[in-house]
């Protein structure tokens, strides 16, 4: 299915957002998510279901001021 | 120092951003005694691993964690984002920032005060980029923010403090509320003059990180605003207009 990650087109297989992590390589890395504009903590990614069009984002720590 | 119940030593806090390597980040951090670390989120793609490795630099810091919500342009997003920040960074503390004006980064007062309400009902500890607007910031404590953080002048200007009044009525009228200068700091002295006035801390980045030599600039800050603590301390004398000789006029020769 078509979604968005991170501001980019991407065709998945992934059902849910945990399985589109572990598809798109994310592994254990220290990573936050949102679903179309809202928060996912991660203990809830298992069974967040993915349907086309969504838009997910992915963010990890980063130098701010 | 207290914020949110947490002891802090230093009254210097600093941003981690824009230093020309992680070595340069960590002597700034060491010069200048900074208690508490401004870090942010962004977007990481799969098989990146940079979040790891900056978050494993981070701790190395051993300092106090204070995401921020830069870039955030509406409530909503500022929301969504702090969230992010408390999951990755495993702390309540949010520096909130809702920006409402692309060129002066002049914080969004109304999106500012509804983050700061969804935020504090969250459990979050809200440190609330704002102005130095009173009414701003009567607002801000009433969506439960115990901390402000009014700017000097636009992030990343190096102004310093733009409106001296402003900033001195703000901290007249909320002489108990912890309130932190962050933005628009570009040199010690400007940092100094902001403890003098009263503030219990600043928050700067770009002031250190762009310096041709950033751990020394660190110094010169954690020693500007060490001078400025003291000195506010200390009651500073009144001025005047008039002169008025400092060594004494009786015995001195020649008076006839």
């Amino acid at each position: 299915m078509k979604i968005m990650v991170n501001g980019e087109g991407r065709d998945v297989s992934a059902e849910t957002l945990a399985a589109l992590l572990d598809e798109l390589g994310y592994g254990d890395g220290r990573v936050a998510t949102a679903l179309n504009e809202d928060f996912v903590p991660a203990a809830a990614r298992g069974a967040t279901r993915l349907a086309p069009g969504d838009r997910v984002e992915v963010v990890a720590p980063r130098q701010g001021g | 120092m207290r914020l949110y119940g947490t002891e802090i030593a230093s009254r210097l806090m600093l941003g981690t951003a824009q230093y020309p390597s992680p070595a340069a980040l960590g002597e700034a951090f060491r010069r200048s005694g900074a208690g508490i670390a401004t870090v942010s989120v962004r977007r990481e793609a799969g098989g990146e691993r940079a979040g790891a490795a900056f978050w494993d630099l981070i701790r190395e810091l051993g300092v106090q964690i204070l995401p921020n919500t830069a870039g955030c342009h509406s409530a909503r997003e500022a929301v969504t984002t702090a969230r992010m920040a408390r999951e990755l960074f495993d702390t309540n503390w949010i520096k909130l920032e809702v920006i409402g004006h692309a060129d002066t980064l002049q914080p969004d007062p109304f999106g500012l005060v509804e983050a700061a309400r969804i935020l504090t009902d969250d459990g979050f500890q809200v440190f609330p980029y704002t102005t130095e607007d009173v009414v701003l910031a009567d607002r801000l404590l009433a969506a439960g923010c115990e901390v402000l953080m009014p700017w000097g002048a636009p992030i990343g200007t190096g102004l310093g403090l733009t409106n001296i009044y402003g900033l001195r009525t703000l901290r007249a009228q909320f002489p108990d509320v912890p309130m932190v200068v962050d933005a628009g700091l570009g040199l010690p002295s400007q940092a100094a003059m902001a403890m003098e006035m009263g503030y219990d801390a600043v928050l700067l980045n770009t002031a250190v990180a762009k310096a041709g030599d950033p751990a020394a600039m660190a110094e010169g800050f954690a020693r500007a605003v060490e001078a400025g603590r003291l000195a506010c301390e200390a009651d500073p004398m009144e001025p005047r207009d008039m002169a008025a000789p400092s060594t004494p006029v009786i015995g001195r020769a020649f008076l006839e």
